[in-house]
């Protein structure tokens, strides 16, 4: 992604993944810089969660994040459009079976 | 059909289409928003700093949590920033660089002191509010880390302005001298306030490029306007008096009509002439300066940290 | 007695909460410059409930009680008004001599170790005296150290972790933190220095007993320099007089700046 964002004198860069409420998934919230894992999930909790957002935080160093390439969206997208087995509405059941 | 990068990215925007990092851009897009993006980064760090000098100072308990709590905001708000920018390509330490060796600009209002408590009132009514007309539209420009930071920072600006015209009040209900702090600042950040719009269209390069990239929604003059006729109503309610001998409601335009802005002063400020220019860089420097060792020991520590795992790892 | 004995409590909280104020804008890097505020909001925080608590009981004085309590002229014209008094009041109107925080927390910032250091001292002094206060007799005193505990252990837990980082860092990082424990080392006595006030609290149940806290400390302290590869000092002179009024010069500074507005503009609204 970029040519100097592998500055050896600066901390790495962290993503910062914040479950909100007890029940739900946790959501990207931004990211931050930190010396270690440790450092980065306290500056997590000292950034994103000054206002009482979060519940339980996860982080992980940018550079370990594979992102998908926007340009191939369609052969990684594509094939799963017709897999339509994965989807429930696919099966026909009689009425008689209720709460499947 | 197959479409050229640009005309797949033009449709993108003119579908009001979120860009992604990942998606292709134009370079001048890149640049423009890392410019903008950076220079408000740049600003929430600097503008810690003429706030920041009262936290020693305030005058209650109460004050003092609140202003600690908002400076702190501030920092957390260039944090983002610096964030949005970074997904673009270059590292915070690069903008830093700029930053420090004055190649990039933040918004000049920093450069103006703050010389009694009442322009804690003063910058949380009137610098926040402006920062607020100039972002609220930000929230939907057409970078999504951009976006998305300035949703978060809008967030939690909205109290900024509150306390500030708490303050404002306060004093404007207060004891003679209070209301005579209350009008002199004022007086004061009346005028660099209405600078932070920026210059006039017709001397703006930018506008209508930006207007297009959604990285600006409104142009520099409507958002002034905008800023004077809300203000000025709030103005009435503290019952000060706005330090422009020329503003006058104008029944047929349904807006105020106001004096000239120095723009001259506005230029100075900006090329570094302003009261506070070097002294609030020098301290920005300073504090970077001086943290190299503590960061620099953070990773060494970290480094043998990892080693020492390692190690353990394959001893077993 | 009582009332000195939250005063001591609320000027501790004030003063460092000030002090770690004083990085606001000014940290080594934008995390840690906001990770530092919330703490020092922490502080600010448990001072005001404090001072709350403190004007409460000083309210409560008979006057005659109430006119010998402060050497401050400015809080005595306000008694003898008959006003009662507030957090404010309590915070920005005494003088040096009226004050009761240790001289650790009042030591100026210098630079990022010295900071860490005085953290780490305090940060691990409060979390084992706010786990004894919990079983304090005053339920408002007991109630406030339950709050404290929390934000002591995170805390404690930053600091720790700074100590640790500096001194296991690199060489410069080191020798920094070796110099600001050294500097810092005989400003610590005092944390367990069993004063009347506290003798007489212990006895009531209300105050926490230091001297049973002193050994768990040393143990703390000790663990965590250890694997900072930082040598504990072993002076044993050490410096008092904080907790009954007599302080170093840098207190002055720091009440000539946090007092200005209330002296400058005496009793208004703010």
């Amino acid at each position: 992604m970029s040519q100097d964002i592998n500055n050896k004198n600066e901390w790495p860069l962290w993503e910062v993944f914040i479950r909100s409420k007890a029940g739900l998934d946790h959501k990207h919230a931004g990211s931050l810089h930190a010396a270690d894992a440790d450092m980065a999930l306290e500056n997590a909790r000292d950034v994103y969660t000054r206002r009482m957002e979060g519940v339980s935080i996860w982080v992980v160093e940018s550079r370990h994040i594979r992102a998908s390439d926007p340009g191939q969206s369609e052969s990684l997208y594509e094939p799963a459009n017709d897999k339509i087995y994965r989807h429930p509405t696919f099966y026909n059941l009689p009425d008689e079976v209720k709460y499947m | 059909m197959v479409q050229s990068f640009q005309e797949h990215f033009d449709s993108l925007i003119d579908r009001e289409v979120t860009i992604e990092p990942k998606d292709w851009m134009p370079e001048d897009y890149r640049k423009t928003l890392i410019r903008q993006i950076s220079q408000h980064a740049h600003s929430e760090v600097i503008g810690m700093l003429p706030e920041g000098n009262w936290i020693s100072r305030a005058p209650t308990l109460r004050r003092k949590a609140v202003l600690l709590a908002k400076v702190q905001d501030e920092a957390g708000h260039g944090l983002y920033l610096y964030s949005a920018a970074e997904t673009l390509g270059v590292s915070r330490d690069t903008l830093y660089d700029q930053l420090h060796s004055g190649k990039a600009k933040y918004s000049s209002i920093f450069n103006y002191p703050t010389l009694t408590w009442a322009d804690m009132g003063a910058i949380g009514w009137l610098v926040d509010g402006a920062a607020i007309m100039n972002q609220v539209p930000l929230c939907r420009t057409s970078y999504g880390p951009y976006a998305r930071a300035m949703v978060r920072v809008c967030k939690e600006e909205s109290f900024h302005q509150r306390q500030g015209f708490e303050i404002m009040l306060t004093l404007s209900k207060g004891t003679g001298v209070q209301k005579k702090l209350a009008q002199d600042a004022f007086n004061r950040w009346w005028w660099p306030s209405l600078m932070m719009f920026g210059p006039p269209d017709a001397e703006s390069p930018h506008t209508e490029q930006s207007v297009r990239w959604r990285i600006k929604r409104m142009t520099n003059d409507e958002l002034r306007q905008k800023f004077i006729d809300v203000t000025v109503e709030q103005a009435k309610v503290l019952g000060l008096y706005v330090p422009d001998k020329d503003l006058k409601w104008n029944e047929e335009r349904g807006h105020y009509d106001f004096g000239t802005i120095n723009w001259d002063e506005f230029r100075e400020v900006v090329k570094g002439n302003g009261p506070c220019n070097r002294q609030r860089l020098e301290t920005r420097k300073k504090a970077w300066d001086e943290g190299q060792w503590v960061r620099d020991a953070a990773m060494a520590h970290a480094a043998k940290r990892k080693a020492r795992k390692q190690e353990a790892a394959n001893a077993a | 007695m009582k009332l000195d004995y939250i005063l001591h409590l609320a000027d501790d909280a004030l003063i460092m909460g000030h002090r770690l104020g004083e990085w606001c804008g000014h940290g080594p890097i934008l995390e840690q410059d906001i990770a530092l505020t919330n703490t020092s909001l922490d502080h600010l925080g448990r001072a005001r409930s404090l001072f709350q608590y403190a004007a409460e009981q000083f309210n409560s004085l008979t006057p005659e009680l109430k006119s010998v309590q402060f050497s401050s002229v400015a809080l005595q014209a306000l008694v003898s008004e008959g006003k009662p008094l507030d957090e404010d009041d309590l915070a920005f109107l005494r003088d040096g001599w009226d004050f009761r925080n240790h001289l650790l927390v009042e030591q100026p910032n210098n630079d990022w170790a010295y900071t860490v250091a005085r953290s780490f001292y305090y940060d691990a002094f409060n979390y084992l005296f706010f786990t004894e206060l919990m079983n304090s007799t005053d339920t408002t005193l007991a109630s406030i150290a339950e709050k404290s505990l929390k934000e002591v252990t995170y805390h404690l837990r930053w600091s720790s972790e700074w100590v640790v980082r500096l001194g296991d860092g690199t060489d410069e990082s080191h020798e920094r933190m070796q110099q600001a424990i050294n500097e810092l080392w005989m400003y610590t006595g005092e944390l367990f220095d069993m004063t009347e006030t506290d003798k007489a609290m212990q006895a009531e149940g209300i105050g926490a007993d230091l001297s049973k806290i002193k050994s768990l400390w040393i143990d703390r302290v000790a663990q965590v320099m250890e694997e900072a590869t930082i040598t504990i000092p072993q002076g044993k002179w050490m410096q008092k007089g904080g907790k009954s009024g007599r302080h170093t010069e840098h207190l002055g500074y720091i009440l000539a700046e946090m007092q200005f507005m209330q002296r400058a503009y005496p009793g208004m609204e703010w």
